[in-house]
């Protein structure tokens, strides 16, 4: 294959609006996993939960589901902060979160999957924008609106989430309760109730990256499982508890995918992804920018 | 005295044996014949799988109705296979060894029908299958049959349509790319058109194959631009197929011609979505409203699988695989009248040596157990505007290319002069 420069260009835009996405994805799991150490398994559910209200209204009103995950994600944060509390009553409060944690999440990731066939049936399910079928196009290079609009609210919500934690005083607290629980309790800080609501956090950003998925492709309600594995790899390639290291993770991710796909075939894109994080993995044991 | 009564006891003897037998021979008939099956009704094809699931109860109700088959009422057992291939055969065993069931049936799809084989080969049972492409290539089983109109063989019947139309335009196109998601059937089907490149002398300059679960498709529509095919044979299914036909939107993919071996424009829910997207692509579908007048007792069905499908969310045109889920079923009624039991080997010689009126028109079978003639429709969609499902209710929307006798016009190319 003859490897232009617009090749080139394309390969390089698409693999960052593919990382833009995969970021938003993975963010959340960045907070639940990397932060709180919940493994949070049932994350991709709560992203199709967010694909399928985006869609009802979007269908129903003509809504754009992206505004519309904006709005509702509140209510993903209420949702977030209950289902902590459940898990930590049942689970981490008597030290049993380990296995029994892993298979509650397990457990909320099929009831998830089953209400969402039983309200919406099995088929797919996509959204009409306006910008859903429009490409910008400067010189040979493609913008697929598809992708771009996503994208751009991706980072607004990534930066935004990392300057929270980095900048706020809440967002300090998490941070400390991902390093030293005990020390947060002598300050006089409750460690439970910060955790309750940074798992609300990522649940709420969870909600978000739900809207861009249906924008990005057709849903249904499985298809959740198909993202677990490539959620908990950005998390882990960029620096468990980094969100600027999940953002570098996901961008890796996206440019080894689109690279992939344009030069040596498709195929080989999953082996080419989880081999740089088997790679990262062996030379920096901690990811990309963790500590 | 004891004698006496011995001999009028023996007297008695054959008067019971009679009462009891057909005492028994009315229960066996009271007792319902169950027909087993393993279905998608979950994962990424449950929305195919949940259609077929209400032909076949649709036909399930219609022979119920009727009085049963030999007197017996028709009783379905069946399990989510999850679209699944790894729990298909635990679903056969437990099928045949628990539920013990009559007769077994398949899911939808080579990916579920491949994994029964070996458990149906070992059992000597009668198979029916629903929409596999060339399965039974690999097993040269002879009590297996296909409901698919791919014809005697099938990787290549498949796409002959689309070469076909390729080959017809002017002039001729020497180059080919073909693309598929890295699954069973679009394995299948790009076997096929390799044959087809070979045969007609295209050069293929692009022969790759993506993971199922890729989210961009335009790196890849990107790089078949980039080797400048003529002719683009994509194998996909329906979440590939609505992220090839964007990206090649997006891409503005300039090719002569573009498709044939998409899953998924054939059910309202990805017509609706791509709606203007598809405009040019060319693609197999088994029934259009434009040759509707060829299918005079498909309407009846339709007219009772859509009001159901409504209801349970799932495809409401019906146009693709519910009508022959219901032929599928009605094979096997035929054959288990005509031979009056479920004598496995009699039901197979039966569905060799003989043709079957059906919804979807005479069905007869191939010794492979697949259609003995093709009849693959290759259509190009066109004139779509919007995403309103009623213009695909309608003739109009699809130009038949082939076979012959359903053509109803010329194919338009190149595809992307198609979007303008």
């Amino acid at each position: 294959m003859e490897v232009s420069w617009a090749l080139l260009a394309n390969a390089v835009i698409a693999g960052l609006l593919l990382g833009g996405f995969y970021a938003a994805m993975s963010v959340g799991i960045s907070i639940s996993f990397g932060m709180l150490d919940v493994v949070n398994i049932a994350h991709p559910a709560f992203i199709i939960l967010g694909s399928y209200i985006a869609y009802i209204v979007n269908d129903r009103f003509g809504f754009d589901p992206i505004v519309v995950s904006l709005v509702v994600s509140p209510l993903f944060f209420l949702l977030g902060a209950a289902l902590y509390r459940v898990y930590y009553y049942c689970f981490e409060r008597r030290g049993q979160e380990s296995l029994r944690g892993l298979a509650f999440f397990f457990g909320i990731l099929f009831i998830t999957e089953v209400a969402l066939v039983l309200v919406f049936g099995v088929d797919y399910r996509m959204v009409s924008t306006r910008y859903g079928d429009v490409t910008w196009r400067a010189g040979e290079v493609d913008f697929p609106m598809r992708l771009v609009v996503p994208f751009l609210v991706s980072m607004v919500m990534v930066i935004g989430v990392q300057l929270f934690l980095t900048r706020t005083f809440f967002g300090r607290a998490v941070l400390a309760v991902a390093q030293d629980q005990l020390a947060l309790r002598l300050m006089g800080v409750n460690p439970v109730r910060v955790k309750e609501l940074a798992f609300a956090l990522s649940i709420a950003t969870a909600g978000v990256a739900g809207s861009f998925l249906i924008v990005i492709q057709p849903v249904q309600p499985a298809i959740g499982r198909e993202f677990i594995g490539l959620v908990f790899a950005v998390c882990v390639l960029g620096g468990m508890g980094s969100i600027l290291g999940t953002l570098i993770g996901a961008f890796v991710l996206g440019l080894a995918e689109s690279f992939t796909s344009t030069f040596f075939g498709p195929s080989w894109a999953p082996a080419v992804s989880f081999g740089l994080l088997l790679a990262t993995l062996a030379f920096r044991p901690s990811g990309i920018l963790g500590r | 005295m004891l004698g006496n009564s011995v001999l009028s006891t023996l007297r008695r003897v054959p008067g019971a044996l009679f009462i009891g037998l057909a005492l028994t021979g009315a229960a066996l008939a009271q007792q319902p014949l169950k027909i087993g099956f393993g279905m998608s009704l979950t994962g990424p094809l449950a929305g195919n799988g949940k259609a077929a699931l209400i032909a076949m109860e649709i036909w399930r109700d219609d022979v119920n109705a009727k009085g049963g088959i030999l007197g017996r009422k028709v009783e379905f057992v069946y399990y989510d296979d999850q679209t699944s291939p790894a729990t298909v055969p635990s679903i056969y065993t437990k099928l045949l060894d628990v539920d013990k069931v009559d007769l077994v049936v398949s899911g939808y799809g080579t990916n579920v029908i491949a994994p029964a084989m070996p458990i149906v080969m070992q059992r000597n049972l009668t198979f029916m299958t629903l929409f596999g492409l060339n399965v039974n290539s690999k097993f040269n089983y002879d009590r297996y049959f296909q409901i698919m109109p791919a014809g005697p063989n099938p990787a290549v019947g498949w796409s002959q349509g689309f070469f076909d139309a390729a080959m017809s335009m002017n002039p001729k196109p020497k180059t080919v790319a073909l693309v598929g998601a890295d699954a069973e059937y679009p394995a299948m089907a790009l076997e096929g058109a390799r044959e087809h490149a070979k045969k007609t002398g295209l050069k293929i300059v692009y022969d790759k194959t993506y993971p199922p679960n890729t989210v961009d498709y335009s790196p890849i529509v990107r790089a078949i631009q980039a080797a400048n095919p003529e002719v683009v044979f994509v194998a996909s299914y329906p979440p590939d197929s609505a992220g090839m036909v964007r990206a090649a939107n997006e891409v503005g993919l300039k090719t002569r011609i573009f498709g044939g071996g998409l899953v998924g424009p054939q059910f309202a829910a990805l017509k609706t979505q791509l709606g203007p997207l598809l405009n040019g692509v060319v693609n197999y579908e088994f029934y259009v409203p434009d040759v509707g007048s060829r299918f005079p007792f498909l309407e009846q069905f339709l007219a009772k699988y859509q009001a159901r499908a409504v209801v349970e969310k799932v495809d409401p045109l019906g146009f693709y695989l519910p009508p022959y889920a219901y032929a599928m079923m009605q094979v096997l009624e035929q054959a288990i009248t005509a031979t009056k039991g479920l004598d496995q080997a009699k039901l197979a010689e039966y569905i060799h040596t003989n043709t079957f009126d059906t919804y979807v028109g005479k069905v007869g079978f191939a010794k492979n157990g697949e259609w003995a003639a093709p009849r693959v429709m290759m259509t190009q969609y066109h004139g779509i505007t919007g995403n309103d499902v009623e213009q695909f209710k309608k003739p109009g929307r699809l130009t038949v290319l082939s076979p012959k006798e359903y053509r109803t016009g010329d194919l338009k190319a190149p595809y992307h002069e198609n979007k303008k």
